[in-house]
């Protein structure tokens, strides 16, 4: 069963991921990026990682494409006048990087192997926050003072007398 | 007149348990669910008419649908004198004339269309005739119909009222 | 054997909380409009008839289903016409699936198996209801923009600013929930509802979050787009906002996704806040009243009082977005940014610390 949903929900997030660059109007491929993000927390969900999977599609689906979505309706740059990429040679490269990356994780999984199920509780908020607060706490906190730091950041780009 | 200088009223400033606003909103909730629980249980303040069944009763000069009056042998008391027709504002009258059978009548009206649609219930008509034989006093406004044919008022029709 | 007993478990819980919870749509069409009505001084809907019957306009909500049903369904001109179709699914899908974790009664015994009464009983329960509701948003969105209209598009643009604002305010408002019943799954912090506080007061989520639970609720009718947070539909400055465009059976569904919000948004604030199907001093045995008086009552009884509370409480709530929308009038755009941001959100944060102090100073924590 596993594999199955495995091989469905990484082709959607594969398909949708080429749908985000493929299309031509910027709404269109924020709402790409939903679905892949959304298949994407599926698969954390087949990892058992619950929590992951729900603070993915609250974080990222909830809030950051809302975001993105908004800036673009605010703009709602017309049709006709969305500008026309021309960059072939950029695509070219993309798809070379693309496959040397898949090659790169092929290599990985056959050197050091695929790690096995994880155990079932072991995404669940319990865990995470036993992981975060314990094993992790200087990476937690040096994350919350980059993230501070960008608050205030964007205060003071936003704001021109302080 | 001087130009003055008029003070406005401004809103008062509200108190710390206003700008709070929960408070006043529960105060607003028990007025709302106070007419509520009125309106539940006795209707009386309810305004609204429930209008096929129950029809308002209208004030007794108001002008409505007009209505010919008849002689007290039953003929239309019209002479056909088209002074309500030159009388109306919104050309709505139509009148025919014929040669009366009563010798002690001229004529009578073959024909007396009202034209419910154009009538702008002026009621020149009412004050124009010399023998009080159209009247507006029905009560009544003019019906919705599905055709305009079904507006043009007859003679007949008119007598009926 | 095991798992056909599973499989039919599964899909009967799915077809009864779909049944109930879109049932209750037009029930709460209903009595909308004829609350509306006597709120006003008015008489509501009553002409609607069958077999002579009106009773008090309840065939109305069913006049109106039938005939969107019936109506033209059209497309606009210069719709995108993908989005424009899938919008009232976005709207929908979400508010329904999130009703699944909802736990309507204490899980039962059927057959030596223990069952419980929700669809779904996940491990990140609450977490799973923000991801799902914070989707609801884009039907709102993909219609104001798929329409190709102006006020469409405005409706849209303030639905995706409002739900980006509340929704923080809607995370945080429950952290300090979970902080007490120290559980993120639903049933548990249901369960933990029904011991009592001080030996006295159940140990509802009001009782010990009153300020959570107010956050919680403002943010919950901002979430459900109702007065007085109603600004992406706002008829008086956007004609109808987002479904301006929309008409026949798909704005039909834009209205079935804001009852069922409506329903969803009461369920959350009846589980979480107000105990769920608890009763207060309603023990499996019977009622035990904190005297020491005793009342015993067979098993089944009080099943059916516990699910029977939870309707009950679900349906007060319904009544109280009902209510509150005929009451208050809408805010402003600016006001309702300055609200989200400027007072909701430093009170939630307020909040979660107060009850970590709290917590920590009694001991609960740790």
């Amino acid at each position: 069963m596993e594999p199955i949903l495995f091989i469905v929900f990484g082709a959607i997030a594969v398909g949708g991921s080429i749908m985000v660059v493929t299309r031509r109007h910027p709404l269109a491929s924020a709402l790409y990026l939903i679905l892949t993000l959304f298949a994407v927390a599926a698969l954390f969900v087949l990892r058992q990682a619950h929590f992951l999977a729900a603070i993915q599609v609250i974080v990222y689906a909830g809030a950051v494409v809302v975001l993105f979505i908004f800036v673009i309706m605010l703009i709602n740059v017309p049709e006709s006048r969305l500008p026309v990429e021309r960059l072939t040679g950029v695509r070219f490269l993309a798809v070379i990087v693309a496959g040397l990356l898949i090659l790169e994780g092929a290599l990985v999984a056959r050197r050091f192997g695929l790690a096995g199920t994880p155990a079932a509780d072991s995404g669940s908020v319990e865990a995470v926050g036993r992981a975060l607060f314990t094993d992790y706490l200087l990476a937690f906190e040096v994350t919350s003072v980059l993230l501070l730091a960008a608050v205030i950041g964007a205060i003071a780009l936003a704001k021109k007398k302080i | 007149m001087a130009i003055g200088v008029k003070k406005v009223a401004r809103p008062r400033q509200m108190s710390g348990g206003e700008t709070l606003y929960l408070l006043e909103i529960l105060r607003g909730l028990g007025v709302t669910m106070g007419h509520l629980v009125r309106n539940v249980f006795r209707q009386e303040n309810i305004a609204t008419i429930e209008y096929p069944e129950v029809r308002r009763v209208m004030p007794p000069r108001f002008r409505g649908l007009h209505r010919l009056m008849r002689r007290p042998d039953g003929t239309p008391r019209c002479v056909a004198c088209y002074c309500c027709a030159t009388a109306c504002p919104a050309v709505c009258i139509t009148i025919v004339a014929g040669e009366s059978p009563d010798p002690a009548v001229e004529k009578y009206p073959v024909r007396f269309d009202i034209d419910m649609l154009r009538c702008v219930f002026c009621g020149h008509c009412v004050e124009a005739c010399p023998c009080d034989a159209i009247r507006m006093d029905t009560g009544w406004f003019t019906p919705p119909e599905h055709t305009r044919e079904k507006l043009i008022y007859t003679i007949d029709m008119l007598l009926e009222k | 054997m095991s798992g056909l007993f599973d499989l039919v478990v599964s899909v009967v819980r799915v077809a009864v909380m779909l049944a109930f919870t879109l049932s209750l749509v037009p029930i709460l069409v209903w009595a909308e409009r004829k609350g509306a009505a006597y709120i006003q001084d008015r008489r509501g809907p009553n002409r609607a008839k069958i077999l002579g019957l009106t009773l008090g306009g309840l065939f109305h909500p069913l006049a109106d289903a039938l005939k969107l049903l019936f109506k033209e369904d059209f497309i606009p001109d210069g719709a995108h016409r993908l989005f424009y179709q899938m919008a009232p699914m976005f709207a929908l899908a979400p508010a329904l699936m999130t009703f699944a974790v909802v736990p309507v009664g204490p899980p039962v015994v059927i057959a030596g198996r223990e069952v419980a009464l929700q669809v779904a009983d996940l491990n990140v329960g609450i977490l799973y209801i923000f991801a799902i509701s914070g989707l609801a948003v884009y039907g709102v969105i993909l219609a104001g923009w798929a329409s190709n209209s102006k006020y469409p598009l405005l409706g849209g643009l303030r639905s995706s600013a409002q739900m980006i604002s509340y929704e923080v305010s809607l995370g945080l408002s429950i952290i300090g929930l979970v902080m007490v019943f120290r559980s993120v799954r639903l049933s548990e912090i249901v369960a933990s509802q029904g011991t009592l506080l001080w030996g006295i007061v159940p140990k509802w989520g009001v009782f010990v979050q009153p300020l959570g639970f107010l956050l919680f609720l403002v943010a919950v009718y901002a979430e459900a787009n109702r007065t007085p947070f109603d600004l992406p539909e706002g008829e008086s400055e956007i004609v109808a906002g987002f479904h301006t465009e929309y008409g026949s059976f798909k704005f039909s569904i834009f209205f079935m996704a804001e009852y069922v919000h409506m329903v969803v948004g009461s369920a959350l604030i009846a589980t979480l806040f107000f105990g769920g199907w608890q009763v207060p001093y309603l023990a499996d045995s019977g009622f035990v009243l904190p005297g020491g008086a005793a009342l015993g009552l067979p098993g089944p009884l009080v099943l059916l009082l516990r699910i029977g509370a939870f309707v009950g409480k679900l349906l007060f709530f319904a009544w109280l977005f009902i209510w509150v929308r005929w009451t208050i009038p809408r805010f402003r755009y600016d006001q309702v940014m300055r609200l989200g941001w400027k007072v909701l959100l430093p009170l939630s944060l307020a909040n979660i610390f107060v009850t970590g102090l709290v917590l920590l100073l009694i001991g609960g924590g740790a």
